[in-house]
């Protein structure tokens, strides 16, 4: 079990006063709210603050906590004293609502005291249907191609002696083709629940980012690079795309930014008469200058084709 | 630990013909009714025609109004600010994809 250094965590000194722990909280928990946040492990950072301000803020803990001593490192090793006995029950709820099962080993050691609710009573114990929220987190070719996800879930359910016990539940799920960013797939059934009737399970769809594709409902665009003379005499340019590859018309004297839709070639969609479209944004790359040859072929083109692209520029504003 | 391994034959892909009811949706985000109303009035949910038991959700009102009662209960903001934060993230996430 990892020690955790909770005032590192919340970014104060061992010995800030208590009302410096709100603010700090206040600060970091606005930085790291999942919904918030852009950094890619939010939602553990927040845990984890979560779970130093239940600590710090609150000063019986606090100060159980700072019995510890302060010779400890975030993260090195540790077991809790022989004779740690705090008395302390924690059930969750207060201002995060927090799920205590969501802290860490170290506070459930610490602060957590389970509770046997159940254990020993013959009385049947009924939990209502509750709904149960997932995320996953699919590709792009898994939209285009429709994919099937495991999914493994802990289940709670009561069994003959009214004890409370978990099961691992797994699930074998289709996601269909054309799903997209934020979707929410209902599973009938699969929620939470001990009364024989379940609640659902709600399934919201991420999309891993791609290197390449930016993807807009059911529209994906991408950048298509391009040389100065396709641009300018046209072409006809061989492009692989996810959906296989294409065929795409730069028509003549086309330019750096300018968008090609390439029709019904996004992701999918049930109803085919909806497919999204496919925009390639057209980038003009120039070839260096790297000899004789080239530099004179530019000069020529300066000679040949006076052109201004600096004509929205004034001196004056 | 005991272990079940189910199949899934029927998935529900809301936004696409699937949408929920009201007592459905209050039930998938763990909200009362009157909660909806007050999302409505914010202008987090669009508005709803014709009688209660008319009313339709779709998945983009589940990521909503779980994102609101996330803001409400973990920054401690209140209604109109979590529709000016949820404006503000959707407002990002369209430039990002630009």
């Amino acid at each position: 079990m990892e020690y955790k250094d909770y005032y590192k965590i919340l970014g104060v000194k061992r010995n800030v006063k208590q009302d410096g722990i709100k603010p700090a909280y206040r600060k970091l928990a606005r930085k790291y709210h999942p919904d918030v946040s852009s950094e890619v492990d939010a939602e553990d950072k927040f845990k984890t603050l979560n779970e130093a301000y239940e600590v710090l803020k609150d000063p019986e803990k606090r100060v159980a906590y700072d019995q510890l001593g302060n010779n400890w490192e975030n993260g090195q090793d540790f077991t809790s004293p022989p004779n740690w006995d705090p008395n302390f029950e924690f059930n969750g709820g207060g201002f995060t609502e927090q799920n205590p099962s969501a802290f860490s080993d170290f506070f459930e050691q610490l602060f957590a005291r389970r509770q046997s609710t159940f254990g020993g009573s013959n009385q049947t114990v009924h939990h209502p249907a509750q709904d149960h929220h997932e995320k996953i987190m699919i590709d792009l070719a898994d939209s285009i191609n429709g994919t099937n996800r495991t999914l493994t879930l802990q289940k709670p359910y009561v069994n003959e002696q009214g004890h409370m016990l978990t099961k691992l539940h797994i699930l074998n799920v289709k996601i269909p083709k054309g799903v997209t960013q934020g979707q929410q797939i209902r599973l009938k059934g699969q929620g939470a629940g001990t009364t024989g009737h379940s609640g659902d399970l709600y399934l919201e769809i991420q999309f891993n980012p791609h290197p390449l594709y930016r993807i807009k409902e059911r529209d994906m665009e991408f950048d298509l690079s391009i040389t100065p003379w396709e641009a300018a005499l046209g072409a006809t340019i061989r492009a692989p795309t996810p959906s296989g590859t294409i065929d795409i018309k730069i028509p003549p004297n086309s330019t750096t930014d300018q968008k090609l839709r390439i029709k019904g070639r996004g992701l999918p969609s049930p109803d085919k008469t909806k497919n999204g479209h496919l925009y390639a944004l057209l980038k003009i790359r120039t070839p260096p200058a790297t000899g004789q040859r080239e530099e004179d072929c530019y000069r020529n083109m300066r000679d040949t084709m006076p052109f201004n692209p600096r004509k929205n520029l004034r001196a004056s504003l | 630990m005991t272990t079940s391994i189910i199949d899934i034959k029927e998935s529900i892909v809301l936004d696409e013909g699937g949408s929920l009811t009201l007592s459905e949706f209050c039930r998938a985000c763990n909200i009362h009714a009157e909660y909806v109303t007050e999302l409505i009035n914010e202008g987090i949910l669009d508005a709803q025609t014709g009688k209660l038991t008319e009313w339709r959700f779709t998945g983009i009102c589940i990521r909503r109004t779980r994102t609101a009662t996330r803001l409400q209960r973990d920054l401690r903001v209140n209604l109109p600010g979590a529709a000016l934060v949820l404006e503000l993230l959707e407002e990002i996430e369209r430039l990002r994809r630009q």
